[in-house]
């Protein structure tokens, strides 16, 4: 992937009367990439998409494409296209007349274009529906129509708002494969705004998180799941379990904390990525990273002991929800069944192996 | 439905009997061979159509309420079209009481509105004619056309017109490609309706008609000579005809948009 940018944001702010929807946005999307705006509904993500699409004016900020201001450019002088939650597929026209609507000031010949509409059909998968008409297609279908439209344009950005939310689980799940490797054969920026969080993690090459109108993080997939800023952060992605814990000391980049019910220990500093906000520290650690012992078995690194309080069963996984001793909190606990592991019952008394390259510092 | 209901039934027997009864003796009437408006029928004539044909105030009061409907139609529903989008698509100041100030008249007894335009226009020196009757009656038709576009717009997807403007069209355009081809059959119904209710409208054009009569004004003046009765009956029967024509070609267009949109039919005039 190349490292140039395509849209840069500085610090875009957006006011609608009273109401501050964009507060100082400040972001790099790198040409090629799919970038995720991930965040709880009236965080500003839409509101974002909007704003680079052209239909919504800033209040002050800059937002260049492709290095050109785009101040005072209207959506239909952008270098973007926009594939709308609803599609927005127009249905008085056939599939035909949808995808090439576009085209119509497009200096190439009738054939040209017919056949561009053709590739771009294929592309998507409706090869042979040019003809139908628009409004008797089934959601999935109409999705695929309106990534054909846009795409056609050979846009240098294509803006997805919430695409997938309409489609069942099945679908989205197809669809978000499709969307990866379509993204990958046309090499066009794709932005995508989406609540899901398993959504963004699956397709993103960066993702953003809003709170607020605000970017909490922005990261790759990975290093957003193991290495949350901020507690909200770890919160939205995934589940996290958290402890109280104390800095006792900070040195040569180690840090050593005092966890409630798993003591003393040392993290890299590294594992501490967030801002020092000054409240009360704790530890975060993932489900997964905790590994329930069986009899005979014995923790690598460190072992607490525990009682389990819940037990939820969901086919390859178990979550099991721990009362640690001296822990206050339940601590859940996933572990995958496989043979040899049966599920254990609630009640039972039980050992927990952790690594303190595990957690994560908040602070 | 055997045994119960019947009472019910019966009720809505008499019920479409009193509101068809009458409009079925207009054309029995119509074809009668008698001047006498009463059973029994005396004998199959024609002769009442062709003296229709040849009375030329009739003629007269037919084409002005022709001119005046049109104009009324073409006036009003243009009104409304801009009036609608702006109330379905805008936020302005003022945006409540403007609304139903312009709705105001669907309200208002119309013989109120008549005096006060006929109050001011005398005032103002005007001379009555056709334009002050397509003046009072755009006035009282607007708030219908609004009614029945305010619906359109508002079925509208307001991501469909982003849409368009995202592929590149203007607002002319997108206006022209995707809204209007979308709002027609809306445009149609309220230039239909608009054209009806001017049509059959008696209070302002008696009030605002000056010297020029509408149909309605010119029946209701040939009922004081009963020998222009039967005549009246074979112009009602044209009325009548007409109006089931316009009412199956609005019913058309209605569901030929609504099948065009993919939208769930939700009911109509048939």
């Amino acid at each position: 992937m190349t490292e140039k940018t395509m849209i840069e944001l500085k610090d875009v702010q957006k006011y609608y009367g009273d109401y501050h929807a964009l507060r100082g946005i400040t972001a790099n999307i790198r040409a090629g990439e799919f970038f995720s705006l991930l965040g709880p509904s009236g965080c500003g993500k839409t509101t974002l998409l909007r704003t680079i699409a052209g239909f919504e004016g800033i209040t002050s900020g800059v937002v260049m494409i492709d290095g050109k201001s785009m101040e005072e450019v209207p959506p239909n002088k952008r270098p973007t296209n926009m594939v709308f939650q609803s599609y927005a597929i127009f249905p008085h026209l056939t599939v035909e007349q949808n995808v090439a609507f576009g085209l119509r000031k497009d200096p190439r010949s009738a054939d040209e274009k017919a056949k561009a509409v053709d590739e771009a059909l294929q592309m998507v998968g409706l090869k042979g529906y040019g003809k139908r008409a628009a409004h008797a297609l089934s959601g999935g279908q109409r999705q695929r129509v309106a990534l054909a439209r846009a795409l056609i344009l050979k846009p240098k950005v294509l803006l997805l708002d919430e695409p997938l939310s309409a489609l069942d689980k099945k679908m989205r799940e197809n669809m978000q494969v499709e969307l990866i490797k379509l993204q990958r054969q046309v090499g066009i920026t794709f932005i995508l705004v989406t609540h899901d969080q398993e959504e963004a993690l699956v397709m993103s090459d960066r993702i953003a998180v809003m709170f607020e109108g605000e970017i909490a993080q922005l990261d790759d997939p990975e290093t957003l799941y193991r290495l949350p800023k901020s507690r909200k952060v770890a919160d939205f992605i995934g589940h996290m379990n958290f402890l109280p814990a104390k800095v006792l000391g900070e040195a040569k980049g180690e840090i050593d904390v005092e966890v409630q019910g798993l003591g003393r220990c040392h993290i890299n500093a590294a594992q501490a990525p967030g801002d020092v906000t000054g409240g009360d520290a704790s530890i975060g650690f993932r489900p997964e990273t905790l590994t329930i012992l069986y009899e005979g078995q014995t923790g690598s690194d460190r072992e607490s002991s525990g009682t389990i309080e819940e037990v939820v069963y969901y086919g390859d996984m178990t979550y099991y929800d721990v009362k640690l001793d001296a822990v206050a909190d339940l601590v859940r606990i996933s572990m995958r069944n496989v043979p040899g592991r049966p599920v254990l019952e609630r009640g039972a008394k039980t050992r927990v192996a952790w690594s303190a390259s595990a957690l994560v510092l908040f602070r | 439905m055997k045994t119960r209901g019947n009472g019910l039934r019966v009720y809505t027997i008499l019920y479409l009997a009193f509101l068809y009864a009458p409009i079925v003796l207009l054309p029995l009437f119509a074809f009668n061979d008698g001047t006498i408006i009463s059973f029994p029928l005396r004998g199959f004539t024609t002769k009442w159509f062709s003296a229709m044909v040849e009375q030329d105030t009739l003629k007269t009061a037919v084409l002005n309420s022709l001119i005046v409907a049109a104009a009324t139609g073409a006036l009003s529903t243009t009104l409304a079209i801009f009036a609608a989008r702006a109330s379905t698509r805008f936020e302005f100041k003022g945006k409540g009481p403007i609304m139903a100030m312009i709705m105001m008249p669907l309200v208002l007894p119309e013989i109120v509105v008549a005096m006060a335009i006929l109050v001011i226009l005398l005032q103002m020196g005007i001379g009555l004619g056709l334009t002050t009757i397509v003046l009072g009656h755009t006035l009282v038709c607007t708030p219908f056309a609004i009614a029945i576009l305010s619906g359109a717009f508002q079925s509208l997807d307001k991501s469909l017109e982003e849409a368009a403007y995202d592929l590149g069209e203007g607002k002319i355009a997108t206006f022209r490609l995707v809204i209007l081809p979308l709002v027609l059959p809306g445009i149609i119904s309220a230039l239909l309706i608009s054209f009806t209710i001017s049509m059959d409208e008696f209070i302002l054009a008696a009030f605002l008609g000056g010297t020029e009569p509408t149909l309605p004004v010119y029946i209701y003046s040939q009922l004081r000579f009963p020998k222009a009765i039967p005549v009246i009956m074979a112009v009602a029967t044209c009325l009548v005809a007409v109006s089931i024509c316009l009412l199956i070609i609005a019913e058309y267009f209605r569901r030929r948009g609504v099948a065009k949109t993919g939208g769930k039919d939700s009911g109509g005039f048939l």
